[in-house]
């Protein structure tokens, strides 16, 4: 170790080369290089072997998923899917409709309140109107009594039971979940409840449904106690889009990810601005890891054996 | 070069000018590029916006 000099120049390197001269050196044993070749072959069996192991017990710990007896839903274009893709509101207000006339009728939004609909896919005023529409016990009054009084802005969505004990009763014992966030609480999020809710089909033969349930391939069990909810023509859109059920089902999804994403495109908004923010920065970062780097890179590093 | 010796001394070569300078500019920046990215981002997506398809329904009631 000691011959080896970093010179920067030649005028002051001769000298320090001189004064290695009188050193004593020794072969350094640090590289793979330098190593026997017995111990080469072992080394490289072992890295080999190792590699592998990792390996296969990933391809292993993957297969175990292929035993699941459900099928997994496909990856559908969803018009949101891209990086800075937005969601489309107008999907999201028809699906507010399907929400309302629907599914409403047995499962509850509770986290979702009107006010979260104004300047998403309903004005001020169109929401304001939607409210009105249900009563809402308020209270207590002055004289200590309850009222009911029309909803407004800040009014949660009503429920459709008033407990799940009733909510279990009326559908046959099942729990119809809280849509709030479902897309985010299910594997496959809207892929999987856009098939959930077109997957619909008759058992395959040999297999028998118990009464009150029905048969979906994509619902873990393959029994659900959810009738099919929605077919060609279930409701007039009021914008006149064609309601088929594909349709129908596409737009519940899309404000069902609004509902448990709200703010979905303001985050892919400012990703887009990291990005073009990115663009500036890397390449001036970059410049300035060269332009430090510049005198290391340039320098010369000598070697002379002492003779 | 011209242009760089100018900037450099009127603006750059005294601390308090080079302070002023740097406060206005980010505060320019900041806005051009905010709004450059909103437009871009309204670009891309033409047409799904609420802000979009609002005139639909807003212009039904005002009449
Ligand atoms: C007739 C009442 C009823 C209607 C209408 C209804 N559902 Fe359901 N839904 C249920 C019940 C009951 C369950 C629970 C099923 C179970 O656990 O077996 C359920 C479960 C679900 C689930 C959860 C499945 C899972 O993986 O656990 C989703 C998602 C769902 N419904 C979406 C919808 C959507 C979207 C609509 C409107 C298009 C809708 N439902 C309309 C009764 C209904």
């Amino acid at each position: 170790m000691a011959a080896l000099r970093v010179v920067a120049t030649t005028g002051s390197g001769r000298t320090l080369l001189n004064a290695a001269k009188c050193t004593h050196t020794h072969k350094a044993q640090m590289s793979f290089a330098s190593l026997p070749k017995g111990k080469k072959v072992a080394l490289t069996t072992l890295g080999v072997l190792t590699t592998g192991g990792i390996g296969l017990a990933l391809a292993l710990q993957q297969s175990v998923k292929a035993s699941d007896l459900e099928l997994h839903p496909p990856n559908y274009p969803w018009s949101h899917n891209g990086m800075v893709s937005s969601l489309d509101h107008a999907s999201i207000r028809r699906g507010y409709q399907v929400y309302k006339q629907v599914c409403s009728a047995c499962h509850s939004m509770e986290y979702l309140a009107f006010r979260n609909l104004v300047g998403v896919s309903h004005t001020e005023a169109e929401v304001k109107a939607i409210a009105e529409e249900i009563e809402v016990v308020d209270g207590p009054d002055d004289s200590g009594e309850m009222f009911t009084r029309p909803g407004k802005l800040s009014d949660y969505f009503p429920k459709p039971y008033p407990n799940p004990e009733a909510a279990r009763v009326a559908n046959n014992g099942a729990l119809p979940p809280d849509l709030s966030y479902i897309v985010n609480a299910r594997h496959g999020g809207e892929d999987y409840v856009f098939s959930l809710l077109t997957g619909y089909c008759d058992p395959p033969a040999g297999v028998s449904v118990r009464e009150g349930l029905y048969y979906n391939p994509y619902f873990p069990g393959q029994a659900i106690g959810m009738a099919p909810p929605i077919y060609n023509e279930v409701l007039e859109y009021e914008d006149g889009t064609p309601a088929t059920m594909s349709q129908v089902a596409k737009d519940v999804c899309t404000f069902l990810r609004w509902a448990a994403e709200p703010e979905h495109d303001q985050r892919k908004r400012m990703g887009l601005k990291l990005l073009m923010g990115s663009a500036i920065l890397i390449p001036l970062v970059y410049y300035m890891k060269r332009h430090r780097w510049s005198v290391l890179k340039s320098r010369k590093i000598a070697y002379r054996p002492p003779k | 070069m011209a242009l760089a010796k100018s900037v450099y001394n009127l603006l750059f070569r005294r601390t308090s000018t080079f302070a002023i300078t740097i406060m206005c500019g980010a505060i320019v920046f900041e806005r051009v590029f905010d709004q450059a990215g909103d437009t871009l981002f309204e670009q891309i997506n033409r047409g799904k916006l609420w802000k979009h398809i609002k005139h639909n329904y807003e212009e039904a009631e005002e009449e």
